[in-house]
């Protein structure tokens, strides 16, 4: 056939990007699912409060605050994978940072959030309506801990010039996995807060 | 073997328990897929055996309720998750990349990762026969019988080790869905891959959408058991598991059936030699059931109460689901109608499969009937509609894959005559042990009950199907034994034994590390198939005349006559991280079995899997060509 | 599979700010919405809707789903759009809703 047709050429060598990226995506829409599926329990035992505190206790302007931190964490992200492809790894390092300096006062800001809850009477195991909640933000918050452990990962990488190595995890996907996680409390920020009170 | 132009640059074949231990190859994992699941199907089939003795007789005195509870529960579990799934995971491992023309898979240690993790949660699974009690709720968990007595861990077992399963089975289908739609070989278009890679593709978007529904739902389970959240109990509702566990479980049964589809698919074309009567339509009727499945979850649930409105939708949905499967048969008959048919194994189980799931589908049709449901919910008439789907349909459709594939695998045959003994003893024993079923069901025998009284006639039937439940055993031991002995006596089969029409059969069995000294070209559907033969004024198929007198060699169909140049072939190199990842994510499991005496053990597995995963991530990847 | 769309030029960091300030503003105007009692009759529907905009904002420009292959773009929007029906069947069935 190689003889008569001799046509495209062979290319055995897939550049390996796109594939991860393909892989991200899936995975991406998979989690999809996994908070769909959360926030519909939420919504299911929105008013389920027992005895407990429900949706009264939320404290709207500190959350929105903390929302507006991971929403702008966003637009550093994007600022760094945006240094990343013109190879400026200086730069990159710098946003990278400052991505995972606002991904960790959005976590400090929600472990104040739960502290001050579980003060007021709202615990895992108070309500439906407590058990949704905390299970919502709390998988939530551990997708941001993942993250941020990615980012100062990428960060400790671009300390000594390895940031374009070719290897598992690279700038692109782990931006693509914290914006995800952004776009997941955006949609959280309106159904378990705002849409409550 | 053919194939050994310019062999000395492409990589040797490693050998040794390291070079299994840590391999990335696909098709080693997909063996070792199918090694671990063909171990625990003897192990589920026990558990089948042990449960039809004490239903051989009323009052049946073998088993305790405790006992037979464990039993059928840990059948249910071990048949779906540990046994059917990676026996399709098997060959999807090791066919996809053959059958588009790849190297590999798209992420090598991700896919041994997969499998790591996929063997340590099956043995934490079994393990807990030993380590107080194996899970007793039922394969379908439901609230609250599962999420009371908390001071016993059977149904942590199941909450952790059908989350790690779960785990394991995104991560292989992510894999799967990259490789196929991104490393497909030079014009191996989506509408010229074969059949059973297209199931395959089905299959993982199945999984990856409705597996993380279930693990919100095994959490939920695991957190009302263990830390007193109130998912399914106080103000929760336990028919929001019924749902969550349904979403899952619904498109969980096409899973299981649509490799099998995709086996046969391959089969009826190579010995009835003729091509697959209307590919699209299979494919498209592939896709369709892939999405209706997500549709229909609701009709295990008519008694749960859902209203006449939610039932009759359901209902109108699942009989609609029956078409697009009905499409598929009349192709897979339209395929062997007119062709040159040979009876030879593979055939033989393939055309059981269509036999026996055609049985299955019409009695699930019954089912849809929302009345007709509700007197057979729960009975006999269920559990024999699902055998005949699962067993009669996906095990015979699998078998069939390991009779038509094993020439590949090995270089050699399955013998013949014992095949032939194989396949009558489990179609004989398999309508002995089921059809009786049917009778009993609509007799009113309810399920997973560990005994019945004297009066109730029931016996007779019974031990029809316990005789031929232990026929099933026998034939399976006669299997096991020709997969062993063939392996060193078999007949030589050589690169193309069935004259084969994908790609697979292009190259030399067992394939070479490195799968296909030259990348191929595809310019057809069957690829394979039309470089050997061409079509003459009549439009019959003629073998294209050849050097080698006559037949045409695996050699130069595939264009390889040793002039090319060779490019460099780095394959992924052998990892270790996989394997201590798994390691750490299990021993987790196990400490979250435990809580919240197990929270050590849980931070210990998390430094384990940390030290795997970042040693993963971090470590360079070697892979042909990537310099860029 | 390569497209046109892959090859359109991607924002600049100055598109970026102003895309964040869009974000910003969409994200006050949510957090007023509640707080306006004429906006009550339609806040459920206009909030989804507010969030809808800050979720695509991101995914399409942040995350370049705009400017990617229609294969990436399938591959998620199944499980954004996919969903939805399934749980408001659930969430239906059991009056919830």
């Amino acid at each position: 056939m190689s003889s008569q047709a001799a046509p495209v050429e062979t290319h055995d060598h897939h550049d390996i990007r796109p594939i991860r990226k393909a892989a991200m995506w899936v995975f991406l829409g998979s989690e999809c699912m996994f908070f769909g599926s959360m926030i519909a329990t939420f919504l299911l035992y929105r008013n389920e409060t027992g005895d407990g505190p429900g949706s009264e206790i939320f404290n709207i302007p500190f959350t929105s605050a903390s929302s507006f931190v991971l929403l702008m964490s966003s637009l550093t992200m994007v600022l760094a994978h945006n240094a990343f492809e013109k190879r400026d790894a200086r730069t990159t390092r710098i946003w990278l940072g400052a991505t995972a300096l606002l991904g960790t006062i959005f976590l400090a800001g929600q472990i104040f959030e739960f502290a001050e809850f579980v003060h007021e009477g709202l615990t895992l195991s108070t309500s439906s309506f407590g058990s949704a909640f905390y299970m919502l933000t709390g998988f939530h918050g551990a997708h941001v801990a993942i993250g941020v452990m990615m980012l100062m990962a990428m960060f400790y990488l671009s300390l000594d010039g390895r940031l374009y190595d070719d290897r598992g995890l690279n700038v692109e996907l782990v931006g693509l996995y914290w914006h995800f996680v952004d776009i997941v409390w955006i949609v959280i920020f309106t159904v378990v807060y705002l849409l409550q009170v | 073997m053919v194939l050994d132009t310019s062999k000395d640059l492409a990589p040797a074949e490693p050998t040794g328990i390291w070079s299994w231990i840590t391999t990335v190859d696909h098709k080693r994992i997909g063996l070792m897929y199918g090694f671990t699941a063909l171990v625990a199907f003897f192990v589920a089939g026990l558990e089948a055996l042990l449960i039809r003795l004490q239903l051989t007789t009323a009052n049946g005195t073998v088993l305790s309720a405790d006992a037979y509870n464990q039993l059928f529960t840990m059948h249910g579990l071990t048949m779906l998750l540990v046994v059917v799934m990676p026996v399709g995971a098997a060959f999807m491992n090791y066919f996809i990349p053959l059958h588009i023309g790849a190297r590999d898979v798209a992420f090598p240690r991700a896919n041994a990762f997969s499998y790591w993790l996929f063997l340590f949660s099956t043995v934490m699974l079994l393990s807990s026969f030993v380590l107080g009690g194996a899970p007793d709720g039922g394969w379908f968990g439901y609230a609250p019988l599962s999420t009371q007595l908390e001071e016993y861990v059977r149904m942590d077992y199941y909450a952790i080790g059908a989350q790690l399963l779960g785990i394991a089975s995104i991560m292989a289908s992510a894999n799967f869905i990259a490789t196929v739609f991104t490393m497909r070989a030079p014009g191996m278009t989506l509408m010229r891959i074969p059949v059973f890679t297209w199931m395959a593709v089905v299959v993982s978007f199945l999984l990856i959408f409705s597996l993380p529904i279930f693990g919100v739902g095994l959490f939920q389970m695991f957190f009302d058991r263990n830390f007193g959240t109130q998912f399914f109990s106080g103000g929760g509702d336990p028919l929001l598991w019924q749902h969550l566990f349904w979403l899952f479980g619904h498109p969980e049964v096409y899973v299981l059936i649509l490799p099998a589809m995709g086996i046969v698919s391959e089969i009826f074309p190579v010995f009835s030699r003729k091509p697959l009567f209307g590919y699209p339509f299979v494919v498209f009727s592939g896709i369709a059931i892939g999405f209706m499945g997500f549709g229909v979850w609701a009709h295990h649930m008519y008694t749960a109460g859902l209203g006449p409105v939610a039932e009759a939708g359901f209902g109108l949905a699942t009989m609609m689901i029956a078409v697009p499967t009905g499409v598929k048969i009349f192709n897979w008959i339209g395929t062997m109608w007119g062709g040159k048919v040979s009876f030879e194994l593979p055939m033989l189980f393939a055309i059981g499969f269509v036999s026996l799931f055609v049985i299955g589908g019409l009695s699930g049709v019954l089912h849809s009937v929302v009345p007709s449901d509700y007197q057979q919910h729960d009975s006999y008439f269920v559990v024999a509609h699902f055998h005949y789907v699962l067993f009669g349909g996906g095990v015979f459709g699998y078998v069939a894959g390991a009779y038509y594939w094993y020439p590949k695998w090995t270089g050699r045959f399955l013998d013949k005559k014992l095949g032939l003994w194989h396949f009558w003893l489990m179609l004989l024993g398999f309508n002995m042990t089921f059809a009786p079923m049917h009778i009993l069901g609509l007799n009113g025998m309810p399920r997973r009950t560990y005994r019945y009284g004297e009066d109730l006639g029931w016996e007779f039937w019974n031990q029809v199907a316990t005789v031929g439940s232990f026929i099933i055993g026998i034939s399976f031991l006669l299997f096991a034994w020709n997969l062993i002995r063939s392996h060193k006596r078999g007949l030589p089969a050589g690169s193309d034994p069935w004259d084969g029409r994908t790609l697979e059969w292009s190259i030399s069995s067992p394939p070479p590390v490195h799968n296909f000294d030259e990348i191929p070209v595809v310019e057809h559907v069957d690829d394979f198939w039309h470089r050997k033969y061409a079509t003459d004024d009549d439009g019959r198929a003629v073998r294209m005349p050849d050097v080698s007198g006559g037949t045409i060699s695996a050699e130069t169909a595939t264009g390889d006559d040793g002039s090319h140049e060779e490019e460099d072939m780095h394959m992924p190199s052998p990892s270790y991280y996989p394997i201590v990842a798994a390691g750490g994510i299990v021993t987790m499991g196990y400490g979250l079995v435990y809580v919240p005496g197990g929270w050590v053990v849980v931070g210990i597995g998390a430094l384990i899997s940390l030290w795997g995963v970042f040693g993963w991530s971090l470590e360079p990847v070697t892979r042909g060509g990537d310099h860029e | 599979m390569a497209e046109a769309a892959a090859h359109r030029s991607h924002p600049t960091p100055a598109m970026y700010w102003g895309i964040a300030l869009f974000l910003g503003v969409v994200t006050a105007i949510e957090i007023a919405v509640p707080s306006i009692s004429a906006l009550d009759p339609i806040k459920v529907p206009l909030l989804w809707m507010l969030a809808a905009v800050k979720f695509f904002t991101v995914v399409g420009f942040f995350m370049h789903l705009r400017y990617e292959k229609r294969l990436y773009k399938t591959l998620f929007l199944f499980g954004v759009f996919g969903v939805f029906p399934l749980f408001i069947v659930v969430l239906l069935s059991m009056d919830a809703l």
